[in-house]
């Protein structure tokens, strides 16, 4: 059976809209999903909570998989075989299990989840993402008290993703998280975005997406997430461990080593647009820094 | 017929700098414009770098000097395509907000050696003229020697910018290390 949502009939303008009209009337499906997105108080900006366009957001992308270029992931993922599909959780748990793609699109509601997106080479945006909070996954294995860690294992499929046929990366791209991290609300499974279906390049058809870090923690076209005990080494921390830390918290004030991580770009301002100041935890301070508390963030970059 | 080969060739090396002034005023520029923009003359800078060092070469394998006539113009428009990209970085992209300009320019190497490469070029082009060359002599081509320095520091600010070890920058670095090498066996021939 084919569900139909309204946004795919409804222009983005007055998607946005109505967005906008529920909001205000206080109808929020999820109190999370509203709150999602920070008021941001920033002198130099005042367009930077509105959501990027649709064709932004999805011809806009850094998905090695599928090439180095923004506009690759794009052009070379249309093909990609997302079904079947099947995502195991191993490792530290109980007992492992294997889920299909249809099993968890019919036994977690995927809620609008407007989040900030920021890259760590100093671009962002706003995607209104259709997901659901990593930790409602996690309920379906039961932890062992090893399970510090969480690991995120994306495919490997050098046939479909070209990519992959170059050592820009190693592959499968590895991505992780501590447990609290994993298990913190805003950390979301992504299943669509703007009412629909994720596309191909933004990582169908499951992805992780984590707000309050540099984009490229969130990794796509997940295949397997695995409990561990030791902190798992991403592939970016592989390719540059000086440059590239298991944290990797939206920090203005930590740079990265040879660029500054001070202020970003907003995705689809004309050239005249500012810079505008980064936030700290990208403006989700008030919700995640007390997972940090205590720990030097220039020294756990 | 030769007389039409130098007005050709400025016209088609005026064409990145034709196809970026209408890319911003019919807004092809994509979602990143700025970058868009800094990217397209910094690669153009580069480009030029290569053409201008591959003209002596040129010469040598093909036996005509005819190529030595263009090396000066391919030379003015590295200056002129690293000058747009340069203000791009500052003007559009920082809007002279010099704070962090020179906290970059400082503090960050990528920044630091295109900053570098760009001063470089100012003796060259302010030496570039006949009339200098003949009055600087043998320290002309002394000088103008330093154009191996900047291919470098050219070529190094497109690597240390990039995220990790990409294809486009290490390809610029190994065209100016076979140009280099060219140089290298020439003058070793030469003696």
């Amino acid at each position: 059976m084919k569900k139909i949502n309204y946004s795919e009939v409804t222009p983005e303008k007055i998607y946005n809209n109505r967005r906008f009209f529920i909001k205000s009337l206080g109808l929020g499906v999820s109190s999370i999903a509203m709150t999602a997105l920070p008021l941001i108080n920033n002198a130099n900006s005042n367009e930077d909570n509105e959501l990027t366009s649709y064709k932004d957001i999805t011809t806009y992308n850094n998905y090695y998989e599928f090439g180095t270029a923004k506009g690759d992931p794009y052009k070379y993922a249309q093909n990609f075989k997302t079904n079947p599909w099947n995502i195991t959780i191993d490792g530290e748990v109980e007992k492992p299990i294997q889920i299909s793609i249809e099993e968890i699109l019919e036994t977690f509601v995927s809620e609008e989840r407007i989040q900030r997106l920021r890259c760590v080479e100093g671009w962002s945006m706003v995607i209104p993402w259709m997901g659901f909070s990593l930790s409602q996954l996690l309920s379906k294995v039961t932890l062992t008290s090893k399970a510090k860690f969480v690991e995120f294992e994306s495919v490997y499929d050098p046939e479909q993703m070209r990519g992959q046929k170059y050592p820009v990366l190693q592959w499968p791209y590895r991505e992780g998280l501590r447990i609290d991290e994993a298990m913190h609300p805003l950390t979301t499974v992504v299943t669509g975005l703007y009412g629909k279906k994720l596309p191909n390049q933004n990582g169908a058809p499951l992805r992780i997406f984590i707000p309050w870090k540099y984009g490229f923690k969130s990794a796509k076209a997940i295949v397997k997430i695995k409990l561990v005990e030791k902190m798992p080494t991403s592939s970016w921390m592989r390719a540059s461990p000086r440059e590239y830390g298991f944290y990797s918290n939206v920090n203005p004030d930590v740079d990265h080593p040879r660029w500054s991580q001070a202020t970003e770009r907003i995705i689809g301002n004309d050239i005249f647009a500012p810079r505008v100041k980064t936030l700290m935890f990208n403006g989700y301070g008030d919700d995640v820094a007390s997972l940090y508390t205590g720990m030097d963030l220039k020294k756990y970059f | 017929m030769n007389r039409y080969f130098k007005p050709s060739i400025f016209f088609l090396s005026l064409l990145p700098f034709l196809i970026i002034v209408y890319k911003i005023y019919f807004n092809q520029l994509g979602p990143e414009p700025v970058k868009e923009i800094t990217h397209h003359t910094g690669e153009w800078t580069l480009i030029f770098i290569c053409l201008t060092l591959a003209m002596s070469p040129l010469k040598r394998l093909t036996n005509l000097t005819i190529w030595i006539k263009f090396r000066r113009m391919l030379g003015l428009f590295v200056f002129f395509y690293a000058t747009i990209h340069l203000l791009t970085y500052v003007g559009i992209d920082y809007r002279f907000n010099w704070t962090p300009i020179f906290d970059d320019v400082l503090k960050k190497k990528y920044i630091f050696i295109g900053f570098a490469a760009w001063l470089l070029l100012i003796p060259l082009v302010i030496t570039s003229s006949q009339r200098m060359m003949r009055l600087l002599k043998h320290n002309w081509r002394l000088l103008h020697k330093s154009i191996y320095l900047i291919a470098i520091f050219g070529a190094l600010h497109y690597i240390w910018l990039s995220k990790t070890i990409f294809f486009k920058p290490l390809i610029f670095a190994i065209i100016i290390i076979i140009l280099f090498l060219f140089r290298f066996n020439y003058r070793k021939y030469n003696n």
